[in-house]
């Protein structure tokens, strides 16, 4: 059975009927890590808060666990974990004492549970009696995480944890998400980072309110049409100038140090010569190993 | 009840923890009651007032030791002239001033007629008015003393007392008042900010997608509120009683009574603006613009409801505290029991439950 299935989501909001998510379908596998992957406002926290029955849908439906979204919210409630956007726990609690109100609320205690949080609780647990207000950004999310697992949910929805989270700290929590989808919990994740695309199972790339594709991040990548280039020169900006203006590259953009660049032929010798002409310098020229944000840039085009 | 248990807890937590919320909660009923008690008072203590003596004699001296010897007035200056009334009176350090004319005694003893005059600083309406009655009653009294021994035919002699409050202590209004008030800031104010707080730090988000009952959210969040307000009524109490000398004349358990009833309609109330507002700000500006003016204003606690215009006589009857401070009064004061109050307990008892279940009929279990 799967985890999660959403046929036709729509919300829209205001009384200009700003569509947040427009036509949204896909099902996530018992056990699999999901991401929805998108820029802010692509409409990734409106699902997430329609999954979690916080938000009722203007059009569609969808089920958790088999129960339906609008009409067994009571169940989904009491079977999902949901760890949201902005850190949302009593910052004048402690770990401990956040925790155990969590444990509580959900009607269970830490120690039932404890296997679960176990790795990531001990890395925060020199501090449980700190308060959550006074720890780092890396620590809050590893504590809300610890709050939302702490009752063994099914499905876990985590929407943009790592946001404001130090690079390690990031690396640090992809990993536990790794070990949490090995006891059978299935993850559906949002993230801005496309980096983080391809530690999930399987993606969606989301933007505007609407999935663009849905796939292993591996299909897509593969399914990139076209031979992409990484071209470095000492001056970004008249690279990006030049390359506009060659009538073989469809589109470039810049990509970290080097500038990505479509381009339609075999011999990449003609275009160096171009742009040593166009008087830049340093010219490097070499294929590029394309990344989801290549694929996500080339859907939106 | 575990969760329940825990949710509460939590609560105290949040109260014991923030210094501010520790003020509000006990600072200000004390620094109330004290400043109300003592410092804001309207009796006429010790009123300085100006003499006038014309006569010099023997009646007039004896009505000013009378005048004098009450704790009521100090006898500042004896003025000479006429003149120097106004110029005085200018100033504002007196009161009030008495005038006798040449010929006091004599015109008493010979035309059995004599006159004072009273003349008062009406800048201030209700301390003149007072003072004027102070300072008459004891001239009534002066007369009587000098007539005991005659027999006058048709005499109407009004005997005065003064029910329930024969010193006039100013406190004996403001300690309900004061009550209510207090009640209104911690149960509205507080709880309404509290529930606000939750929705906008996000953990509402988190308590919704739970197994906690949405309104047993409320409920948890209401209970601390119920008991620490009861702390303060303890406070309140012991207070008038140990300090401004202020008995509870009538049952103290039908006065927890009815302030746990009171407690209740203000909670209702938070709920209800929490429920209608997102941010702390503004459920803090309604609940003092909405419940603090209103309970100020038509409680009859600072003004007189009898005087104001019948349409705002009207509306003082939807302001619940206005039911609990004749409340508190008749039971503190007149030591009235429930069967002389079942009327204002049933008109609160009825805001209670309307406001209750407005309030929960109007919950959101979802976020919009």
């Amino acid at each position: 059975m799967e985890a999660v299935v959403v046929k036709n989501l729509v919300k829209t909001y205001g009384k200009e009927q700003t569509v947040a998510v427009d036509d949204v379908s896909f099902s996530v596998g018992r056990g699999e890590l999901f991401g929805l992957i998108g820029p802010d406002g692509a409409g990734k926290t409106s699902i997430f808060r329609m999954l979690t029955t916080l938000l009722l849908p203007d059009g569609g439906s969808a089920r958790v666990d088999g129960h339906d979204i609008v009409k067994d919210f009571r169940q989904i409630r009491s079977s999902v974990g949901y760890m949201p956007g902005k850190f949302s726990l009593y910052q004048d609690l402690t770990i401990e004492e956040n925790l155990n109100f969590f444990a509580t609320v959900f009607g269970t205690t830490i120690e039932e549970n404890y296997h679960l949080i176990k790795d990531i609780y001990v890395q925060i647990e020199p501090f449980k009696n700190r308060r959550a207000g006074k720890l780092s950004g890396g620590m809050k999310q590893k504590l809300a995480l610890c709050c939302a697992l702490i009752h063994k949910p099914t499905t876990l929805f985590l929407d943009e944890p790592t946001t404001g989270v130090d690079p390690v700290s990031r690396k640090e929590f992809w990993e536990m998400l790794g070990r949490l989808k090995a006891q059978q919990i299935t993850i559906l994740v949002s993230t801005p980072y496309m980096d983080e695309a391809s530690l999930c199972d399987r993606i969606a790339l989301i933007q505007g309110g609407r999935i663009l594709s849905i796939d292993t991040p591996q299909n897509i990548i593969e399914a990139y049409p076209d031979r992409l280039l990484a071209v470095k020169a000492n001056e970004m900006y008249r690279l990006l100038k030049a390359l506009e203006s060659h009538p073989d590259v469809p589109s470039s953009y810049a990509f970290g140090e080097y500038a990505h660049a479509t381009f339609r032929h075999a011999d990449t010798r003609p275009l160096e010569a171009y742009l040593r002409e166009q008087g830049l310098t340093g010219v490097e020229v070499k294929d590029a190993e394309v990344t989801i944000e290549d694929s996500f840039i080339k859907l939106l085009h | 009840m575990k969760q329940f248990l825990a949710f509460v807890r939590k609560e105290f937590y949040h109260v014991l923890r923030d210094r501010r919320t520790l003020l509000i909660l006990f600072g200000m009923p004390i620094a109330q009651i004290l400043i109300f008690g003592f410092a804001l008072t309207n009796e006429v203590k010790d009123s300085e007032i100006l003499v006038v003596d014309y006569a010099k004699d023997n009646a007039s001296q004896e009505l000013l030791t009378k005048i004098g010897s009450s704790r009521y007035f100090n006898i500042r200056q004896a003025a000479l002239s006429h003149n120097e009334i106004l110029s005085t009176f200018r100033k504002g350090k007196i009161k009030a001033v008495v005038v006798f004319p040449a010929h006091f005694n004599e015109d008493l003893l010979h035309q059995n007629k004599a006159q004072v005059q009273i003349i008062t600083d009406a800048s201030d309406v209700n301390t003149a008015n007072m003072v004027t009655n102070y300072l008459s009653s004891i001239i009534v009294d002066y007369q009587n003393q000098i007539n005991a021994n005659l027999e006058i035919p048709y005499r109407i002699t009004p005997e005065v007392r003064m029910l329930y409050n024969p010193q006039l202590k100013g406190a004996h209004g403001f300690v309900p008042g004061v009550m209510a008030l207090v009640l209104l800031l911690v149960s509205v104010m507080m709880t309404a900010i509290s529930i606000v707080r939750e929705k906008e730090t996000g953990t509402m988000e988190i308590l919704l997608v739970s197994p906690f009952k949405p309104v047993l959210v409320i409920f948890a969040k209401a209970f601390p509120y119920l008991a620490l307000s009861l702390v303060n009524v303890t406070a309140i109490l012991l207070l008038s009683v140990f300090v401004l000398d202020l008995p509870v004349k009538g049952s103290v358990a039908l006065l927890f009574a009815e302030s746990t009833l009171f407690i209740i309609t203000c909670l209702a109330l938070g709920i209800f603006i929490s429920i209608k507002t997102s941010s702390q700000q503004v459920a803090m500006l309604i609940s003092l613009m909405g419940m603090l003016l209103p309970t100020i204003m038509f409680s009859g606690f600072l003004f007189p409801i009898e005087n104001m215009p019948l349409p705002l006589q009207v509306i003082s009857n939807i302001v619940p505290s206005k039911w609990f401070y004749i409340i508190v009064k008749s039971i503190m004061i007149k030591g009235l029991g429930l069967a002389a109050l079942w009327r204002e307990t049933l008109i609160l008892l009825g805001m209670t439950l309307f406001l209750l279940l407005v309030s929960l009929k109007s919950f959101k279990i979802r976020l919009q």
